[in-house]
Formats: C-alpha cells, sequence, structure tokens
C-alpha cells in the first residue's frame, strides 16, 4: 500500500474544493493511504512566474516543512507540479528539496506510473474533449507533444480511454495553450481570452458535454468564458471524472 | 497598469476576423513545418547536432571569427567589424560614398533592421530599395516588417493592392497575388539592373573557408548581389558555423522549419568577388557580445532566424508582430531584446504564457520559454516591473507563507466573492471579468471539509 | 583599441568553457534508395519540371528549335548546339528566354541542384533569365546535403548555389506565386546514365 501526500494547489483548495476531495476519494478507492498534511499552502509558481521567484522562499520552506517526509506526493496540477519540481529550493535543507522534487507526481502520472492503473470499473456516460495543458504536457512530458518528431502518447488520455461510455474527443488543434498563463490572464487580458475562446471553439465543434484536463487553472479560465457566453459546455477536473467514473 | 505589448495585442484584437485569419494563416505554416519534419525520422537528430554545433561555436567564437576573419581575407573580400548598430551603419555609409553610389538596393537582413539602417541611409540622402517583396510591400507603406521570414504576414492581399496602386500604378482593386507579384517583379528587377551596390544578410558564415551562404526563395539577394559591383553582407557575428560540412545540418533544417519547404529555393554560396567586382563583410557585435556573456541568455546566440517560434507562438499569433515593438518580433525577440535595451523591453519575456511550443519547435533547440522566465527575474530585480505588481507580489508571497494567514485570507476572499460580488465582478478594475465570469465561491474550503471529516 | 579588437576582447571574455564539436554520425540518416524518383519528385514539389533525356541529339535539337521559335536562348552546354558569349549588358540578359547550364550535383530530398560559377560564365545569368534549364547527368544525384556537401568544394569557385525550383514569394497573404525576381520556370534535364554526351 501506497501512503501519499497530497498537495492541494492554494486556488484548488479555496475555489474548486471537489477537485481535492475527487482526489482523495480516487487515491483511498485505488487502495492509497493519503495524507493532508494542513499547513499546506501554495507552491510560490505565481510569484516565480511573474518575475518574482526571490519571493517565494517563504512558500519552499513551509513546503518543504509539509512535505518532506512523505514517500510520494500526489498533485492535482500539472502546472504546480512542475514548478516544485523545476524551482523548489531550499538553502537550509537541499536534500529535502531535491527529494520531494523526485518524489512529487501530478495525478495522472501517478496512476499510471506508479499505481499501473490498467482496469477501470464504472461508467462515466459523455462526450468528453481533452484539453492538455502546457505545463503537464511539455513540462512533464504526461503526453507527446505535436512539435516533436516522437511516438504518439497520453497518461491522460490512456486513463479516460478506460471508463466506459466515454467518448473521448481532441481537438483540432491537440496541445494548443489555453491562454491561462497565470497572471498573463489579466496583464495580456485580451490575448488570453483569445486564446481560450480559440480553444473552446474547436472542443464545441467536437459538440463535447464537458471540457477536462489536470490542470484546474486552464479550466478555470475556459469555465469563465463559457459561463460568459452561457456555453452548455462544462469544465471538470479529471480527478472528477476518474473519480465518478471509478466505482 | 497594461504594458506596451499588452496595448498594442488588444488594438490588434480589436477586428477579431484579422486576429483569426492572422492565426489560422500561421498555423498553416507551422502544420507545413510539422509534416516537412515528420518526413525525417532522423529530425530530433538533426536539432541536436545544430543545437551541440552551435553550442560547441560559441564557447570557440574568439579563434573561429579569426580564422574566418583570416580565409575571409585571403578570398580578397574586405572585412569590417563594428561593435554597434551605429558604427555598423557608419562602415556602410562609407563604403557607399567611397563607391560614388546614392542608391542601394537590400535583400533581407534582420541585422539591417535591428541597426536601423534605412532611416540612417535614408537621413544621408541614399535611395534604399528593400528588395524581398514582403519587405518592399512594408517599405512603401512605412512600416516595420512584422515576422522576420514574412515580413507583411499581417497584411491581407487588399492593403497590398491599395499600396501597389499607391506606388507602382497597378490597377485598382486587383487583388490578385500573381498579378500584384509581377507587377512587383518588374519594378525590382530594374532596381537590381541600375543598382551599383547591393547589401544583402547572411545565414551562415563557415570559419573553415571564409565565406558565406545566404538562402532565399525570391532570388533577391543573387540578383542584387551579381547585377552590383559592390555587394556588402552584414552580419552578426553569432552566424558563425565552423566547417562547410556543417551546412548540411543547417540547410536541412532551416527551412523545413521556416516554411516546410525542403530547401530554400537558393542556397547562394558566396567566397571571392566577381572578377572586377568589390565584396564586404560586415561583422557586428551590438550587444551581442555582452549577450554571450550572460549564461542564462547566451545560447540565445544560436538562433537560425528560421521564425518557426513565431509561427507556433500562439501569442504571436494573435497579437501580430507590430505588438512586440521591436525589429525581431515572437518568442525569439522577446529573449533577445531585453539584453539590447532592458528597460524598453521589459514588458516583452511577460508577453507569454510560457507554454513550452517555441522551444519544442526550434531547430537549434533554444530554451526559449525558460529564458523568458529567466528574464521576468531579472527585469523584476532590476526593478523594471509595476511597483503595484511587485506590492501586490510581496503581500501575495507574504500571506502563501503563513499558513494561518493564508486559511483566513482565502476565508475572506471567497466571503467576498460570495457576498460583495460588486467588488469582484467588475470590468473596470478587474480585468479578469472583462470577458470571463468569476468562479463560484464555495463554502468550504478543501481544507475546512478535510478537518470537518477528520472530526466526524 | 580598435573595434575589431575591442569585438575580441569582448568576446574572449564572455565566451564559456570549450564544448566538443559533435560527431556527426551520419548512419542515423534516413537512406534514399530510388534517387531518381525521389529527386523528380521533389523538383516538382518546388515547382520545376523533370525531363529524361536519353539521346543527346535530342537535347542539342531542343535547344535548336528553340532558337528557331525566335526564343532569347543562351546556351552554356559546352558541346551541344553552340555556345553563346554572355553579354556584359544585364538589360541584354534581362531579356533573355531561356538559358541552358550545366548543374554539377542534384540532390534526391529536395530537388536541390548544385551549380558553380565557371559554368555559370556569369553569376547572374541563372537568376536573370525567364526560364532556367540545368543538365544533370542521373550519376550526380546523391541523397541527402550531407552527401552533397561532401561531394563539393564550396570554395573551389567564388560563386556556387543550390537551386531547387523556380524563384518564388508567398509575401501576399501566403499564396504562392512562382517567378519573384529570378526565373519563372526551371526545367531539369537529366541525361540517362552511360550516355555519351560532351557536356
Ligand atoms: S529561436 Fe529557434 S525557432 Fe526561433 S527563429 Fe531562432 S532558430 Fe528559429
Amino acid at each position: 500500500m501506497y501512503t501519499v501526500g497530497l498537495f492541494v494547489p492554494c486556488y484548488i483548495d479555496q475555489f474548486y474544493p471537489q477537485v481535492a476531495i475527487s482526489s482523495l476519494q480516487l487515491l483511498e478507492k485505488l487502495g492509497c493511504k493519503v495524507v493532508v498534511p494542513l499547513n499546506q499552502t501554495c507552491c510560490g509558481q505565481p510569484m516565480a512566474n511573474s518575475g518574482f521567484a526571490s519571493l517565494s522562499k517563504g512558500c519552499d520552506a513551509n513546503f518543504i516543512q509539509n512535505f518532506g517526509e512523505l514517500d510520494y506526493i500526489v498533485c492535482p496540477s500539472g502546472s504546480c507540479t512542475l514548478h516544485i519540481k523545476e524551482h523548489l529550493h531550499s538553502e537550509q535543507f537541499p536534500e529535502k528539496a531535491t527529494l520531494i522534487q523526485q518524489r512529487i507526481y501530478e495525478l495522472t502520472e501517478f496512476l499510471t506510473d506508479v499505481l499501473k492503473l490498467t482496469t477501470f470499473k464504472g461508467s462515466f456516460p459523455h462526450r468528453v474533449g481533452l484539453h492538455n495543458s502546457c505545463h503537464g504536457q511539455r513540462g512533464l512530458h504526461l503526453s507527446s507533444m505535436s512539435e516533436l518528431v516522437a511516438p504518439v502518447f497520453s497518461k491522460p488520455a490512456d486513463l479516460l480511454k478506460r471508463i466506459s461510455g466515454l467518448e473521448l474527443l481532441l481537438p483540432e488543434r491537440s496541445d494548443e495553450c489555453c491562454g491561462f498563463g497565470g497572471t498573463f490572464c489579466v496583464f495580456e487580458e485580451s490575448v488570453s481570452v483569445k486564446m481560450g475562446k480559440d480553444r473552446i471553439r474547436e472542443h464545441e465543434q467536437n459538440q463535447v458535454d464537458i471540457i477536462t484536463g489536470g490542470d484546474m487553472s486552464c479550466l478555470m479560465h475556459l469555465e469563465g468564458i463559457l459561463k460568459r457566453k452561457k456555453s452548455p459546455v462544462r469544465v471538470m477536473h479529471i480527478a472528477e471524472i476518474l473519480n465518478d467514473g471509478y466505482e | 497598469m497594461s504594458s506596451r505589448h499588452a496595448q498594442l495585442a488588444e488594438q490588434f484584437n480589436a477586428d477579431e476576423a484579422r486576429t483569426n485569419w492572422h492565426d489560422q494563416t500561421l498555423w498553416w505554416v507551422r502544420q507545413k513545418r510539422d509534416r516537412a519534419a515528420n518526413t525525417l525520422p532522423e529530425w530530433e537528430q538533426l536539432r541536436q547536432w545544430a543545437s551541440d554545433i552551435k553550442d560547441h561555436t560559441l564557447s570557440n567564437l574568439h579563434a573561429y571569427l579569426l580564422e574566418f576573419e583570416k580565409n575571409a581575407l585571403a578570398n580578397g573580400v574586405f572585412v569590417h567589424w563594428a561593435k554597434d548598430a551605429e558604427e555598423h551603419n557608419r562602415i556602410i555609409y562609407d563604403i557607399l560614398q567611397k563607391a560614388g553610389v546614392d542608391r542601394i538596393v537590400k535583400s533581407k537582413s534582420m541585422l539591417t533592421e535591428e541597426c536601423h539602417l534605412n532611416p540612417y541611409l535614408q537621413k544621408k540622402g541614399i535611395d534604399v530599395v528593400d528588395t524581398d517583396l514582403g519587405e518592399r510591400i512594408v517599405q512603401f507603406r512605412e512600416e516595420a516588417p512584422s515576422h522576420i521570414v514574412l515580413p507583411a504576414i499581417h497584411l491581407k492581399k487588399e492593403d497590398v493592392s491599395d499600396t501597389f496602386h499607391e506606388h507602382l500604378g497597378t490597377e485598382k482593386g486587383n487583388n490578385d497575388p500573381q498579378y500584384l507579384t509581377h507587377a512587383a517583379r518588374l519594378h525590382l528587377r530594374e532596381k537590381f539592373i541600375q543598382s551599383d551596390i547591393a547589401i544583402t544578410g547572411v545565414n551562415f558564415a563557415i570559419a573553415e573557408t571564409g565565406g558565406i551562404v545566404v538562402c532565399t526563395n525570391e532570388g533577391n539577394a543573387d540578383m542584387g548581389a551579381h547585377a552590383a559591383r559592390v555587394h556588402i553582407a552584414c552580419m552578426g557575428f553569432e552566424k558563425i558555423i565552423p566547417k562547410a560540412e556543417h551546412l548540411g545540418v543547417f540547410t536541412r533544417l532551416l527551412a523545413r522549419s521556416a516554411t516546410g519547404q525542403p530547401i530554400t529555393t537558393y542556397t547562394s554560396h558566396f567566397h571571392r568577388p566577381a572578377p572586377g567586382k568589390e565584396m564586404h563583410i560586415v561583422l557586428v557585435d551590438n550587444g551581442r557580445s555582452r549577450q554571450l556573456g550572460r549564461e542564462d541568455f547566451r545560447n540565445s546566440l544560436k538562433c537560425i532566424r528560421c521564425a518557426a517560434c513565431f509561427n507556433t507562438c500562439p501569442v504571436y499569433r494573435r497579437s501580430g508582430g507590430h505588438s512586440y515593438h521591436t525589429a525581431v518580433a515572437g518568442p525569439i525577440g522577446s529573449i533577445l531584446n531585453p539584453n539590447l535595451d532592458m528597460k524598453a523591453n521589459a514588458d516583452l519575456p511577460f508577453a507569454s504564457t510560457l507554454c513550452g511550443s517555441c522551444s519544442n519547435v526550434c531547430p537549434v533547440k533554444i530554451n526559449i520559454h525558460e529564458q523568458l522566465w529567466k528574464w521576468r527575474q531579472v527585469i523584476s530585480a532590476e526593478g523594471l516591473t509595476d511597483p503595484s505588481k511587485k506590492m501586490g507580489m510581496k503581500l501575495m508571497a507574504w500571506v502563501l507563507a503563513r499558513p494561518a494567514v493564508y486559511r483566513f485570507a482565502g476565508k475572506a476572499a471567497r466571503w467576498v466573492t460570495a457576498n460583495l460580488p460588486f467588488l469582484v465582478k467588475n470590468k473596470t478594475w478587474n480585468p479578469w471579468f472583462k470577458q470571463r465570469e468569476m468562479p463560484e465561491a464555495p463554502k468550504q474550503s478543501f481544507q475546512e471539509w478535510y478537518k470537518k471529516q477528520q472530526r466526524s | 583599441m580598435s573595434s575589431r579588437n575591442q569585438i575580441l576582447e569582448a568576446i574572449k571574455n564572455a565566451q564559456p568553457a570549450i564544448k566538443p564539436l559533435p560527431v556527426l554520425d551520419y548512419t542515423v540518416v534516413t537512406p534514399i534508395k530510388e534517387l531518381i524518383s525521389s529527386f523528380e519528385q521533389f523538383v516538382k514539389a518546388v515547382g520545376g519540371r523533370v525531363q529524361l533525356v536519353d539521346q543527346s541529339a535530342a537535347l542539342a535539337q531542343e535547344i535548336e528549335n528553340a532558337r528557331l521559335e525566335g526564343k532569347l536562348i543562351l546556351n552554356r552546354l559546352n558541346g551541344l548546339s553552340s555556345m553563346d558569349e554572355i553579354s556584359p549588358d544585364l538589360t541584354e540578359l534581362e531579356k533573355l528566354d531561356r538559358v541552358y547550364i550545366r548543374g554539377s550535383l542534384g540532390v534526391a530530398e529536395n530537388g536541390a541542384i548544385w551549380v558553380s560559377e565557371t559554368s555559370m560564365g556569369n553569376r547572374i545569368l541563372p537568376f536573370i533569365a525567364q526560364e532556367l534549364v540545368l543538365v544533370l547527368r542521373e550519376e550526380e544525384l546523391v541523397p541527402t546535403m550531407h552527401d552533397a556537401y561532401q561531394h563539393i568544394r564550396i570554395n573551389q569557385e567564388g560563386f556556387g548555389v543550390f537551386i531547387a525550383g523556380p524563384s518564388k514569394t508567398a509575401d501576399i497573404e501566403q499564396s504562392l506565386v512562382i517567378g519573384a525576381h529570378g526565373p519563372v520556370a526551371l526545367t531539369v534535364l537529366i541525361l540517362k546514365s552511360g550516355l555519351a554526351v560532351p557536356v
């Protein structure tokens, strides 16, 4: 049995608790013992990506305090996982930081690579469009990338395809960025929204019921646009679908 | 609050149909690139070779430049060195004066754009004719190129038709690209024949042989250089490659990355001036040695200017080249330009979502998106970001480092969103809300839920 | 200190510790077996035409016929038809309908043909004529650019060029137009292997 620490990114904790709940329940259904360190906050990415990596020391220290002793750390966000993998830094406990970087997994890669989940009980009878988040894909290599001449694969798609009744649909540009981009979404508002609208248009062409993905931040941005135009298309984090679909 | 790039991008987006066209056209070029790359199973190996050759060259640049100079001189070529844009322009002007020439033709050279050669020469009364079709179009319109390979990609054929009607007397309203191109052909062939001096750029300079290679599809560099008495080739010193053999790697990558062609129509190798003629090479620094000394940014000098990173960039495609307000736009421009003027270009590294597609298409494997991230750190450390942004970040960092404060702040934020929505749902001070709804504020956070679960 | 020395000094101080030059192991390069068909396919793809010639007399005849039609022809093929002088006057050259030039090597992976300065006679010739005809022997095809650069010496002459197709541009709305500044058409004549021709 695996004991895993669940790292819940701050915006999921505050605004999308059901994503964290789904992740927790799913991991438990799959036989893991899940530990939730209660003093966790944020990986520090918002500051770092805005050019203030120097200000994320407090977040780093806090992260190490909360997760330093765990063998597996699982996070339902490719972006936050990548940030920890690339930028977690500690002057005081450098070895601990390195260990954490080796032990942190994005949720779907934990399911496919560590738990080696191959069979899936349950069903989810919907048309689902997959949004590949850039950090999960190009950063963590959760799936192959359209730019490279290399074999095609996708960890999240592999999982979704195993759910009976779920019809998986990829947009025409299967790995174009949605335009969220952290503070980019407000500082470059017009381009950000245009990018999101274009992603949505392609998913709508596929007549999906739901857009899913491994990063709630991308989905929050797409959801904001969908709701403004009163679209019937919903967003769901992949953890919610997997948890709903798993009996 | 919004940066220069953001403002210009917003203007670009005001015409959504045009933005769609720009996006789709460049995406089509990206797809052509993908198809071309996929015909070569060894593609990723070629990228690795190209990257390694360039890395090696940059680490031994001093020696290679000396070797190149020695061989070029032995070939009977004049070699000039310019430490900055001003010196580059002066060198060219001196050559013109010595030749007693007051009109020149010029093929595409992003370096001369970077050095603002055209306005410099024009002020001195020299007639400069850009001969690349796209560049001629934007020159007539007194605009800057918006793309390093497709200079007029921001324009529609109707725009070109109007411009040519005004400057070349073409039929009003005739928008046929074939017709318009033919008109430019006649106009420019006349210019080539009349011109005594031609300026070209350089794609590769070979240390081993002291020669240069220039790649075009239109044949304008060749028409210019061979018609003229004096050929001046301008290059940033990073164009050096060690051996002729390496051209095999780079020519296989360049056109496939740029436009999806298997090779450019003309790949011209200049070594010695034609009998009775003159050839000059101007080697330019203009900040490059400074960039070479910046460990985190040095490998931006590996760039072979294929523009694949432009075509793939979802932000570039939806904001247009002019929104980058510099000679070289796009992702590569955003890591080169802060070196040239950090303050004026402090906005550019932020004009990206860091999606990483640029680094993946780059034929010389420049880690563009990582350098964008690093420039953000440098720019903030230099105090070149908006002070209010810095305040906000400081406050955020303070909160996020304190779990109890974080829990309180989160609760407060959710309470405000739920109970005082007018504070948040405001299009004036919340850019998010302009075109997007806010997420619903849930009653309890995950942590609150979890604690309750544990108790029960 | 001169700018030259300043720049070189700055580079010396800025460049990192030496990194190795990679060894290029060409065995990873995908082999092309059918050189001629690949070459043909790519010449067409880049907007040119290919014609196989199995009788040198046919080629000489073609040149003669074109002359008889009143076309302004400039022949640079040694020993076929008559070789023409090149006028130093560019306005004369600009009027040329067609030039015949000997290529020295063709590349199967992209349809490019290496043309050396000597065979051009004047560097501007392959660019200024309205139509360009390049002549190659079948034996002169190589698979890729790697092979090409092993066969040619780029500095053997003052100038040399790979030509792939007629001149073209897509600068107006990305619509491809053949015939930008250079030739509006390119024909490649491939002389069948073993053919005894003087060129
Ligand atoms: S950075 Fe890379 S992809 Fe961009 S123009 Fe330069 S070589 Fe091409």
